[in-house]
């Protein structure tokens, strides 16, 4: 049984009409955000989903966690299905279940410490036990997010951190109430290349102690080298979906491919040969008939504009939604 | 002859209280006609900061010290006085958000006829064929020209910027971080734009970024900053393949690459602050290779070969060794 098991989800935001729209009784238009998305995520896995803006993927990773509510489909966590249990009944799943987001500058309040920053989790779930012991997981959750030795940190202020040790305080808020989901949404884009490297690598050993991660990207170099799987995203659907060294170098999808090739390599005599895609992906309210990418897709064929391909081989551990993988 | 020359270039931020900060820490650089430099570095290392000095557009509280050489004049000689003719004609620069360059209440046709009428290039109907003919230059349509900036997306608007920065016929464009906000294929479309650029119009391009893979594929040269100075600077290729200052063998190290197998690792540390005097090598404290003389002696710029220059103690070790 897999620990996270989405099926078929979707996401619409309806748009508002104005006022010209309602008195002339115009058809509602939605946002098709997430469009029909299906997989699975183990203990001790971490899969990135990965795509341009707008593709859906942070809409997805919030649905997950029940903060966005989904028109369809079905989200199980440990077997159980959690799509339409109520606030209440929640609130013992929330703990398992953390997010890290992309800005540390942000997403941690200035005022409260490092101490204070950790421990309001445990005092929000009311679990931790005294104030000894609390103090005792704070200290735990530094130190497994490497800000050794915690008393150099407990006291102080994100404003006294560096980026990449803002970014490990709010790792070890999310850490320290023992979750087994983490949802890490573009955690290292706002962080300079030097710490990178650190936050990731620190995911990954979280990961490796049976932590299942859900990580967001729109940086394939970083899904290549941290993710075991990869699933790509375009304009609301997975159109690609494996483990991320078969993808990486094997790509199937027409976009998957266009995508990895215009990936700047670090090393100059890498040249690349990019396969430029002209324009940007079309807005979710109107999506293309048939392949939503047939339009961009430089490999389309006619029956492109009718058919909408499946994911295939069906059961496959390596699968993409086009009609021309065979 | 060389195009651009920045000759010890010093810039000072007034902080109040009689502290000041050393954010440019005498920075020398020399671009070609046509040649692509790339100037990396760490967030507050001084990339931006020698560019706006280069540009004569730091704030009043900054104090600047050097040579700005355009075709061996010095154009910062004279302040604000001599740079002004060369803005946007012979230097034009492209910003990060290209929201802020362009005015959202006009037209982007307006904004490119009203630079090329405030610098005597064209005017009226003339000007406004010259904007289709530049519009087109960057792969926007003609007929979007009479739109305003919301109306274009984040990759169109960049064009529009790259469009308006060209309009004089400068010689070098400064780009700082010029797709950083931009998605990767969006990204591919801007970057393949300029290297077009350059390429069709002899344009010289200084681009300012923290992103290596991108400097890697695009630019000819590169020169590396830390803590307000230049450690190390050289062709691309070297500076990946050969790298003479830990900084830089560090920085590529810690950057992923599509297909890399090799370990990632993080450059421990961080940046000194330049609000007070740093002693010695600047990186030492980060430096998985620094001994005894690092702590003590500041290693100065020095060419090692042929257009290769590099900030380190261990070239001398080397060099004596060898």
């Amino acid at each position: 049984m897999s620990l996270l098991e989405v099926q078929d989800l979707a996401v619409e935001y309806p748009l508002a009409r104005g006022l010209v729209g309602s008195v002339g009784r115009r058809p509602r238009q939605s946002v098709h955000a997430v469009d029909g998305i299906s997989f699975t995520l183990e203990r001790g896995e971490l899969l990135a989903l990965v795509g341009e803006s707008g593709c859906g993927k942070t809409t997805t990773a919030q649905t997950v966690l029940r903060l966005v509510e989904p028109v369809r489909g079905r989200i199980s966590f440990e077997g159980g299905e959690i799509t339409k249990l109520g606030q209440r009944q929640l609130r013992p799943l929330r703990r398992r279940m953390q997010i890290v987001y992309q800005d540390p500058y942000e997403s941690l309040d200035p005022r409260l410490t490092v101490r204070a920053a950790v421990e309001e989790p445990l005092l929000i779930h009311h679990v931790g036990g005294s104030k000894s012991q609390r103090e005792e997981r704070v200290r735990e959750a530094l130190e497994r997010v490497e800000l050794t030795p915690p008393e150099l940190f407990l006291q102080r202020y994100p404003h006294e951190l560096s980026g990449g040790q803002r970014q490990r305080v709010a790792i070890a808020a999310a850490i320290v109430l023992e979750p087994d989901l983490l949802v890490a949404d573009e955690p290292v884009s706002m962080l300079d290349v030097s710490v990178r490297a650190g936050v990731l690598t620190l995911l990954d050993r979280l990961r490796a102690g049976g932590l299942a991660v859900l990580m967001i990207t729109h940086d394939l170099s970083t899904a290549a080298r941290f993710a075991d799987r990869i699933a790509v995203m375009y304009l609301g659907r997975i159109v690609e979906e494996g483990p991320a060294a078969e993808v990486v170098a094997n790509p199937q999808h027409p976009y998957t491919k266009a995508l990895l090739s215009v990936v700047p390599r670090r090393d100059p005599r890498e040249r690349m040969r990019p396969q430029i895609l002209q324009g940007e992906a079309p807005d979710a309210v109107r999506i293309p008939p048939g392949c939503r990418f047939h339009p961009r897709c430089p490999a389309a064929i006619p029956a492109c504009r009718q058919i909408d391909p499946e994911l295939r081989p069906e059961g496959a551990a390596h699968r993409a939604a086009c009609i021309l993988v065979s | 002859m060389t195009l651009l020359a920045l000759d010890d270039l010093h810039v000072w931020f007034d902080l109040g209280e009689g502290r000041e900060l050393h954010a440019v820490q005498g920075v020398s650089l020399e671009l070609e006609p046509g040649q692509r430099l790339g100037l990396v570095g760490e967030s507050g290392c001084g990339k931006t900061t020698t560019v706006l000095g280069l540009l004569g557009l730091l704030p009043p509280s900054a104090s600047v010290a050097g040579r700005v050489l355009l075709n061996s004049v010095d154009i910062l000689a004279g302040g604000e006085e001599s740079i002004r003719p060369h803005r946007w004609t012979d230097l034009a620069i492209v910003f990060q958000g290209a929201m802020n360059a362009l005015n959202p209440v006009q037209t982007v046709e307006a904004q490119i006829v009203e630079a090329l009428e405030l610098h005597g290039r064209a005017s009226g109907r003339a000007a406004r064929v010259r904007v289709g003919e530049l519009l087109e230059a960057v792969g926007i349509p003609r007929d979007r020209a009479t739109r305003y900036p919301h109306e274009f997306s984040g990759g169109m608007r960049q064009r529009a910027a790259i469009a308006m920065a060209l309009a004089c016929n400068p010689s070098v464009l400064v780009a700082d971080e010029p797709t950083t906000a931009l998605d990767v294929m969006v990204q591919a479309q801007i970057l393949e734009l300029l290297d077009s650029l350059c390429r069709d119009f002899g344009l010289a391009l200084l681009l300012v970024t923290h992103d290596l893979p991108v400097v890697a594929q695009l630019c000819d040269r590169a020169a590396v900053m830390y803590a307000g100075e230049i450690v190390e600077q050289g062709p691309v290729d070297a500076l990946f393949h050969d790298p003479r200052h830990p900084y830089t063998r560090l920085l590529f190290a810690a950057t992923p690459d599509l297909h890399g197998h090799d370990a990632l690792a993080s450059i421990p540390g961080s940046p000194p602050r330049l609000d007070r005097l740093v002693e010695g090598c600047p990186f030492a404290p980060r430096c998985d290779r620094a001994f005894d003389r690092c702590a003590v002696q500041r290693p100065l710029l020095r060419e090692l070969d042929a257009g290769r220059e590099a900030a380190c103690h261990l070239n001398d070790v080397l060099a004596v060794t060898a």
